[in-house]
């Protein structure tokens, strides 16, 4: 019969290595959005405060850090040396609040395929749909929670006393974001990949984090760091993000571009590697979650 | 010729029996261990059959058919037979083991209603969340949406959020969203099974509706074989992962309620025929002829004249007879017997039954028969029961009466007595 005719979509069982998908996720940008606005709205229904938890929740976390790690254990708040008055209140913020979109932004995408598999097995659209719009959702808190703090910043910064000015570096934060959240989309659908055939990550991915947190300069400066370990330190990917960000938002700190761009590089591998496993997983999940 | 929007091609699905996936990586490594050491496996449940690494189970095993552009096809089969492994795989919800699927256009699958609605989010939100999922843009369901909520008859509730809906309304909703889909290629999975009668009636004439006016191609699955008749123009029949029918609709149903072609006039009844469970077994059917005629097709209103052999323990009195005469597995009618007779004490006694088929149109007809007393309490006791117990098949063509062509789908597979009708000047 009509051997020649074209089809548009085949499927079959081979799968290419690279064959990610993309162009046909960008289709359904439609659904992203709604998947954010559903994220976003569902969380906050029936809540007196509605998406003021966004802020408070950041806010209780920075006065517990600054009474804790600030005012207790009297933690150096310096990543760099120098006669610098660091504002504890803002350091904790925003150290706070980058982690706060990363661990959230890992924790939520590594139980992408666990959690919509009741959605994913009824109905096809491109799988990596789900982390993307995750990862936008909790953008939407994130930013909502840097504004806060850039208000509070800007009341420092009028009021003085303090050494924070205002510095070209700013202008990397929209870098460091994108960093962020390829890094923490990477790390997640590395985990959904291997947590649809053995749950056991899952488990770990808790308490991963929280050891993660302690090892990112979060509740304390980077001078705290012996200098014969800093190297290594510094291959962490997410410490970079954080010492730049407080760099960018107080106008002095440590900043290394080699160290900088090595996490840039881990972030782009962490995220092409989390892409092909995840189009690999994506095609038979459902068989075996 | 029109042109093809689906073709399946040597398609088979394989998967893995008994532990596999889906457990910890300590239960991997204890079994992995045992494995070596020779010793059972210990997370295993106990009394468990043992597969061994290379057992699969082949879900779909070479399927190939194609679907031409604004075809209906019912998928049927029993329980296992595939049929929502290839709605799956044609859904791109897992992939293939082997062989290839070529789609010709958009599919929407609806193996569930409502998938993705979420019970915060109103009517109105869910239908756009819905047709998102479903692959429709966003400017195409702003295009549709009164549409949609006319047809969902919840137009009153569509700013509720649908945690406050009866699971009915829910219902509407979600299929109205399905229904107003562009895709060229629908694919159902007894999603119609939902919903009161109206409404159901409602959604396949609008399915039938689309496909004809606007092309659409449509793979329907469902064990419900009314449905089937309504909607579809061709069937395929599914056993045990292989394509056993492909072809008319009527013929399919045949097929697939497990009756060939070939009908006797003689029937020994075994044990598988026995299956009614509340039985006494005082009595048991041994074997039945049809007397009357050498032919295996009756005409319209004959009478079949059976001979029945049983045997029963003592003498019973008050017997009664039940037939129950189904058709394509519904339910067609029930005849009793008129009066209540003794049966004799032994081996292979007698019995003598006239069946008239008056009222019953064209058709395969399957009997069960089943003998019962009412006992000291005036309840109804089954003797003994044979399921099923003969077949017959009417043919549908002589209507000699009337020239009429009997529409069974919808009609039913009785033809009442005439209407009386007179004129008055």
């Amino acid at each position: 019969m009509s051997q020649t005719q074209q089809f548009k979509t085949t499927i079959t069982s081979d799968h290419k290595l690279f064959d990610l998908h993309l162009k046909e996720t960008l289709q359904y940008r439609d659904l992203i959005f709604l998947f954010v606005k559903r994220d976003f709205t569902a969380k906050y229904k029936q809540t007196i405060l509605g998406p003021a938890w966004a802020l408070i929740q950041p806010l209780l976390t920075t006065v517990v850090f600054t009474i804790i790690f600030g005012r207790l254990a009297k933690l150096t708040t310096a990543d760099a040396a120098g006669d610098y008055v660091i504002p504890g209140f803002l350091f904790y913020m925003i150290s706070n609040v980058c982690w706060g979109y990363f661990s959230s932004t890992l924790e939520a995408t590594s139980n992408t395929f666990l959690a919509n598999r009741a959605t994913m097995g009824k109905v096809y659209y491109p799988r990596l749909v789900s982390p993307i719009s995750t990862a936008f959702s909790n953008l939407i808190s994130f930013v909502i929670q840097l504004v806060m703090f850039l208000v509070i910043w800007a009341f420092f910064l009028i009021r003085g006393g303090t050494s924070i000015r205002v510095s070209p570096m700013l202008l990397l934060i929209p870098l460091l974001v994108v960093q962020m959240i390829i890094l923490s989309v990477g790390c997640g659908i590395i985990i959904s990949a291997a947590t649809s055939k053995y749950r056991d990550l899952a488990m770990l991915v808790g308490f991963g984090l929280q050891l993660w947190h302690y090892a990112c300069p979060i509740a304390y400066g980077l001078q705290l760091v012996p200098a014969k370990w800093l190297g290594l330190y510094m291959l962490n990917p997410v410490t970079p993000i954080i010492t730049t960000f407080r760099y960018a938002v107080f106008g002095f700190g440590y900043f290394n571009l080699t160290y900088y761009l090595i996490s840039w590089g881990v972030s782009i591998v962490v995220f092409v590697v989390g892409l092909i496993l995840f189009s690999r997983i994506e095609r038979t999940f459902m068989d075996t979650i | 010729m029109e042109e093809i929007m689906l073709k399946i091609e040597n398609v088979s699905k394989e998967y893995k029996l008994g532990q596999i996936g889906g457990t910890t990586l300590r239960d991997e490594l204890q079994r992995r261990s045992a494995k070596r050491r020779g010793l059972e496996d210990p997370t295993r449940k106990i009394g468990a059959r043992e597969y061994t690494d290379g057992e699969t189970f082949m879900a779909l095993d070479g399927v190939s058919f194609e679907v031409r552009k604004g075809e209906r096809v019912g998928i049927i089969g029993h329980n296992g037979a595939g049929k929502s492994t290839l709605l799956k795989l044609i859904s791109r919800i897992t992939a293939p083991t082997g062989g290839s699927i070529y789609l010709n256009g958009r599919v929407a699958s609806m193996l569930e209603v409502g998938t993705g609605f979420h019970g915060e989010l109103t009517g109105r939100e869910n239908i756009y969340m819905n047709g998102a999922i479903l692959g429709m843009a966003k400017k195409e369901i702003d295009a549709k949406i009164e549409n949609i909520i006319d047809f969902s008859e919840v137009r009153q509730f569509i700013d509720t959020p649908v945690k406050r809906y009866s699971s009915g309304m829910y219902v509407k909703l979600a299929f109205s969203v399905a229904a107003h889909l562009d895709s060229e290629i629908m694919i159902m999975d007894e999603v119609l099974a939902v919903g009161d009668m109206a409404f159901q009636t409602k959604c396949l004439e609008k399915m039938s509706d689309v496909s004809r006016t606007e092309g659409r191609t449509i793979l329907y699955v469902s064990h419900n074989m009314n449905t089937i008749r309504q909607l579809c123009d061709r069937v395929v029949v599914l056993d045990h992962g292989k394509v056993v029918f492909d072809g008319g609709v009527e013929e399919g149903i045949g097929v697939y309620m497990g009756s060939g072609k070939a009908e006797l006039l003689y029937y020994k009844y075994t044990e598988e025929h026995h299956t009614h469970k509340a039985a006494t077994g005082e009595m048991g059917f041994n074997e039945l002829t049809i007397l009357n005629t050498d032919k295996t097709v009756h005409e319209l209103n004959e009478d079949l004249d059976i001979q029945i052999r049983y045997s029963a323990k003592q003498i019973i009195k008050n017997v009664m007879f039940h037939a129950r005469i189904s058709c394509n597995g519904s339910p067609v009618g029930t005849m009793f017997s008129d009066t209540p007779i003794d049966l004799n004490a032994g081996e292979n006694q007698q019995l003598r039954m006239k069946i008239h088929l008056n009222h019953l149109m064209g058709g395969h007809y399957r009997v069960d028969l089943l003998s019962f007393v009412y006992n000291e309490y005036g309840k109804r006791q089954v003797l003994d029961a044979v399921f099923p117990a003969f077949f017959f098949d009417i043919d549908g063509s002589t209507t000699k009466e009337s020239p009429v062509v009997w529409t069974p789908q919808y009609w039913s597979q009785i033809r009442l007595d005439d209407m009386e009708t007179c004129s008055f000047e």
